[in-house]
């Protein structure tokens, strides 16, 4: 199998066959909180997209180059992890108000949100857990966010078209939301036999 | 002491971090399918809970009010490491399987916000006791879930078969989505317990 193939394999497979929301439940806070409207879903998904690759490279950088040779990997991953990653999007945003307020208008918001999504977390260390070398971690990350914006988007989507319609008494509000993830998680198990 | 006692009380139903607030979903919903993996995990988030709105509310006083998240966070993710290391060395065959989630205890929102809203506010006794409660209230929901999935799913509990052989297993109940649809069906039913409550009043 040539290495393009392997890349194609763990693109797909990060994003719909374990879908990081549907198959796997990482960042279900913001899924439920931010997809009653489709705009705010639509931010959030690229500012995670943008994160979560960023993220990948340092947290790659962080593991090969000084935590595996130190020996400290089982010791302090979790630690740094997180506060590499918080201080990183702290700088982030700040650099974002100051270059284009613009785009901090459209993405900023969203980014303190971000800082403790176990989403972000949760990439870094699946990509350490399955050694991916450089590439293969960008590749993963760039995927489980894609995965990510496919289901904020899907169930903004229905959402969006729930308010106008009747809804049993019972389900009113969040549950609702709930039974249709559940939906929709059938239907991504769907994809489960696709890569051997 | 009857106080102290409704500080666990408070976390356990009331204000059931779970249920009512609905934060620190991920887990529940991921790590419900067996009895083993909830009980892991109830001890992986005991082990953190506690230890660490003590530790915040000891230090309470020398903690400057900017930086205060990032040293809950270390704080958190130093009892997260000893945590994951321990159910690594005891209880390894079900660490395999969770590892993800035991790791992840780091970002749970239950743990950061009761270090902010309880731990940095109030006594060591007070926060060990409300450790213990939102612990009860978090293990309760997870457990509760985790014992009518594997029932439903498996006919058995924690690896024992408990129903006949003639009970055909619905293998749904340990897949993926029915972890949603149960949370659905229990989010629901408070809701619709406390719409009728404030209709009463």
């Amino acid at each position: 199998m040539s290495y393009i193939e392997n890349l194609l394999k763990i693109f797909v497979s990060s994003a719909v066959i374990n879908n990081i929301i549907l198959i796997q439940f990482l960042g279900l806070c913001s899924y439920i909180g931010l997809t009653d409207s489709l705009p705010n879903s639509i931010g959030m998904s690229f500012a995670v997209i943008f994160v979560t690759v960023s993220s990948s490279i340092l947290a790659w950088m962080i593991d090969n180059w000084i935590l595996i040779p130190t020996g400290l990997q089982s010791a302090l991953q979790i630690t740094a992890f997180i506060l590499v990653i918080g201080s990183f999007v702290g700088l982030v945003e700040m650099y974002i108000k100051k270059a284009s307020p613009n785009l901090y208008k459209a993405m900023g918001i969203y980014l303190p949100l971000i800082a403790t999504n176990c989403l972000i977390l949760g990439v870094t260390f699946i990509n350490s857990m399955n050694h991916y070398d450089f590439v293969e971690s960008i590749v993963s990350g760039f995927g489980i966010a894609f995965g990510y914006a496919i289901a904020m988007l899907l169930l903004a989507g229905i959402r969006e078209r729930l308010r106008n319609s009747d809804v049993p008494e019972f389900f009113k509000g969040k549950a609702i939301a709930f039974m249709i993830s559940g939906i929709l998680s059938l239907a991504f198990l769907g994809f489960s036999g696709m890569i051997k | 002491m009857k106080k102290k006692l409704n500080v666990i009380w408070n976390a356990i139903i009331p204000n059931n971090p779970v249920l009512i607030i609905s934060i620190g979903l991920c887990s529940v919903i991921a790590v419900s399918n067996s009895v083993q993996s909830a009980l892991l995990m109830t001890f992986a988030f005991a082990m953190v809970q506690i230890p660490s709105n003590i530790i915040v509310s000891a230090m309470r006083k020398i903690i400057p009010n900017e930086i205060r998240v990032p040293i809950f966070v270390t704080v958190i993710a130093a009892f997260t490491t000893i945590a994951a290391l321990i159910s690594q060395a005891y209880f390894n065959a079900v660490y395999q399987i969770i590892k993800l989630y035991i790791l992840l205890v780091v970002v749970n929102c239950i743990i950061i916000g009761r270090a902010e809203a309880f731990a940095y506010q109030n006594g060591i006794f007070d926060s060990f006791l409300d450790g213990v409660g939102n612990t009860i209230g978090y293990g309760l929901v997870l457990l509760t879930i985790a014992v009518v999935r594997e029932l439903i799913g498996k006919g058995a509990l924690a690896g024992i078969q408990i129903l006949p052989d003639s009970y055909q297993p619905m293998l749904l109940m340990v897949l993926p989505p029915s972890g949603f649809i149960m949370i659905g069906i229990l989010t629901g039913a408070i809701e619709t317990y406390l719409r009728k409550k404030g209709g009463k009043k």
